[in-house]
């Protein structure tokens, strides 16, 4: 689903190189686990996966679905079905957060030629998965992310992923600044989208989150390249040892 | 007439005394009204418009910027519109002519060319000062409008709109309104254009609020894309009075609205709001004032500019705090989004403070869409256009949301909003 051949990148603003040559595959069905110190590219991946367009890539390809994306504007890329769930979802004031999430689901569908949803069938999708995700609907009456607790921003990162279904889920450090039972409903509502034709790219720095989203594939980023790839041992290993052995070994 | 005229006339000023001098004999007023009206005339005539030399019309050369007046046209008439909360009590006036109807209980009207006639209207037809240019306009010019009074303890539920259509030529109205202690109502001052041609058009209305009165006013300006508007509103607030003014300009090829207050008594709060909506080739200008007269005053002011195209705006905000008004708490911002290199905007907020116990701030920002939120609206595949105009919405729609409390009137202002932001990005 997700080929990423020897990716360079650079910050548009001052040309300062952050991903150099990053290899990764992520395939149909798989959650793939992606760690690493701070100022790895952790985040960075996640933006250019999504296409910010502070970033710029220099060499290298992103193939999503065999096709490349380098050319597509973010919205685009969403409504291709490609999710990123933010470290730090931003708060609009004056944009109310139903308006918003009607405007997402309706705009993703019209790109993709599927008629529009309506009133009710959109009230109902929404009343359903924030029952899911326990999140009030006061919170939905709320502009959008403002004056929302920092669980509550994360769980609603997770509604709007669920009601727009992307078929490539990316979460950014969606498990900081939660505490253990925010976590848990954050990470059943990822659980509840895995299915086999939906790839989840979870960027993380610790192994915690991963205890309760499980995932196939855990991939190692230093300095902008992936240095080392195994399955979940490999994340309790990190937990264990820290990064110095792998990054050492790299080097 | 005069053998000293100091100033070669401009066209328009040419147009204004002209206006004046083909209805004398026909414009209302008993003795006093009329010579009030000439003495205002004739300063027009010898000092002319306002030019940037003034220092309260600085950004706005009134003398530069207004090349044409339309002549009065006795025969035009405006149809009425809809009122813009459905269910208001409206009384409208078109091409400066009252519709006289019934009201809810509790309120009063009559025409103001009564009070013209009778002399009742001659103290309230004064200039504020020597710059006050529309003042002299209209009240050189006036013939209509309304008288309205709240009594005491009345609290109005639906909205009173009152609606002030014009189709094209002149109209010069006024509006002096009282609410009584402890009254509560919304009111809505529409001025729209109900066709392109050019109008000119004053209006000054003069209101005050009793002790304990709660009072909601909205300034809708929708004039046509060729209008001229120049609009005053005058305001005292007695004892514990609130008033919420809020300014929409959302149309006029050349605008001015003026907010002159006074907070005259303990307690008294008030809260200005404004949003200007900018575009084309416009220039639109509010000017605001307050006296706080008396201890423990409050006031808050946002005004939230968006200039598209070659549009200019100005935005003169000045709070005096008088030396005995101790403990007043006065907060003023003006926050402009720029969107186009073209655009202008000029904001210039002023305190001037006499007492040494108070509280007072100001500031003013000039924006652009914020790339961030921006991102955040595309990432979730909301295309850009799109994105753009809602985050241009949403940053003067968070205002309009203060009104929270009548869902109906901030539904009704989101929609003139949004309608006016379609037809602009």
């Amino acid at each position: 689903m997700l080929e990423i051949k020897n990716l360079h990148a650079r910050i548009a603003e001052d040309g300062t190189e952050i991903i150099r040559g990053l290899d990764l595959t992520v395939k149909a069905g798989e959650v793939a686990a992606i760690m690493g110190p701070n100022g790895s590219g952790k985040s960075t991946l996640s933006y250019i996966l999504s296409g910010r367009e502070d970033y710029e890539v220099t060499e290298g390809d992103i193939l999503y679905n065999g096709e490349s994306i380098l050319e597509l504007d973010p919205s685009e890329r969403a409504a291709k079905g490609i999710f990123l769930a933010f470290q730090y979802p931003v708060e609009i004031p004056g944009v109310a957060t139903m308006q918003f999430l009607k405007v997402a689901m309706n705009e993703q569908r019209k790109y993709r030629g599927e008629d529009e949803l309506t009133t009710p069938e959109f009230m109902r999708r929404v009343k359903e998965a924030a029952a899911e995700l326990k999140i009030a609907p006061e919170m939905l009456r709320r502009p959008l992310n403002v004056g929302f607790s920092g669980g509550e921003k994360k769980r609603a990162e997770i509604l709007q992923m669920a009601l727009l279904e992307p078929k490539l889920c990316v979460l950014d450090e969606t498990d900081s600044g939660l505490d253990i039972d925010a976590l848990k409903v954050v990470a059943d509502g990822v659980n509840a989208l895995r299915s086999p034709d939906r790839a989840v790219v979870v960027i993380t720095h610790y192994q915690r989150l991963l205890d309760y989203i499980v995932p196939d594939t855990v991939h190692v980023l230093y300095k902008g390249q992936i240095v080392k790839s195994g399955d979940k041992t490999l994340a309790h290993e990190l937990e264990a040892k820290g990064y110095a052995d792998i990054i050492e070994a790299a080097a | 007439m005069n053998m000293q005229q100091a100033i070669k006339m401009t066209a328009a000023e040419t147009a204004l005394v002209d206006a004046y001098t083909a209805q004398i004999g026909d414009l209302p007023g008993d003795g006093a009204v009329l010579s009030l009206r000439d003495t205002l005339v004739h300063e027009l005539k010898t000092a002319g418009l306002p030019t940037r030399r003034v220092e309260s019309w600085h950004y706005t050369d009134l003398r530069t910027l207004l090349r044409a007046v339309p002549s009065a046209d006795p025969s035009a008439f405006a149809d009425r519109v809809d009122p813009i909360v459905a269910g208001s009590t409206v009384l409208s006036v078109r091409n400066g002519e009252a519709d006289l109807k019934s009201l809810p209980e509790g309120i009063t009207s009559r025409s103001y060319t009564e009070s013209l006639l009778d002399g009742s209207a001659a103290a309230g037809l004064a200039v504020l000062g020597s710059d006050d240019a529309i003042g002299r306009i209209n009240g050189g010019l006036v013939r209509g409008g309304l008288e309205i009074a709240v009594g005491e303890g009345v609290e109005l539920e639906a909205p009173l709109e009152i609606q002030v259509a014009q189709s094209h030529g002149q109209a010069h109205t006024r509006f002096p309104v009282s609410f009584g202690a402890g009254s509560k109502a919304t009111v809505l001052e529409r001025h729209l254009s109900t066709n392109g041609d050019a109008s000119f058009v004053s209006s000054v209305s003069d209101v005050t609020l009793a002790e304990g009165a709660d009072v909601i006013w909205i300034i809708l300006q929708q004039q046509g894309p060729a209008d001229t508007h120049l609009g005053q509103i005058r305001f005292v607030l007695g004892k514990n009075a609130k008033l919420h003014v809020f300014v929409i300009n959302a149309g006029g090829r050349l605008v001015r609205q003026e907010l002159h207050g006074r907070a005259s008594g303990e307690g008294a709060d008030l809260t200005l709001r404004g949003i200007n909506l900018l575009g084309g080739e416009s220039h639109t200008d509010v000017t605001f004032t307050l006296s706080h007269d008396v201890p423990h005053t409050t006031s808050s002011e946002i005004i939230r500019n968006v200039v598209f195209d070659r549009a200019k705006g100005v935005f003169q905000g000045k709070i005096l705090v008088a030396q005995d008004a101790q403990k007043t708490d006065a907060k003023m911002s003006c926050n402009t989004l720029l969107l186009s290199d073209d655009a202008d905007f000029s904001a210039k907020p002023e305190l001037e403070i006499f007492a040494d116990d108070v509280q007072c701030g100001h500031g003013a920002t000039v924006i652009d869409i914020d790339h961030t939120q921006l991102f955040y609206l595309l990432s979730r595949g909301i295309p850009e256009k799109k994105a753009r105009a809602m985050l241009v919405n949403a940053f003067v729609a968070e205002i309009v949301e203060e009104l929270e409390d009548d869902e109906a009137l901030v539904e009704a202002l989101e929609g003139v909003i949004s309608a006016w932001l379609e037809k602009h990005a």
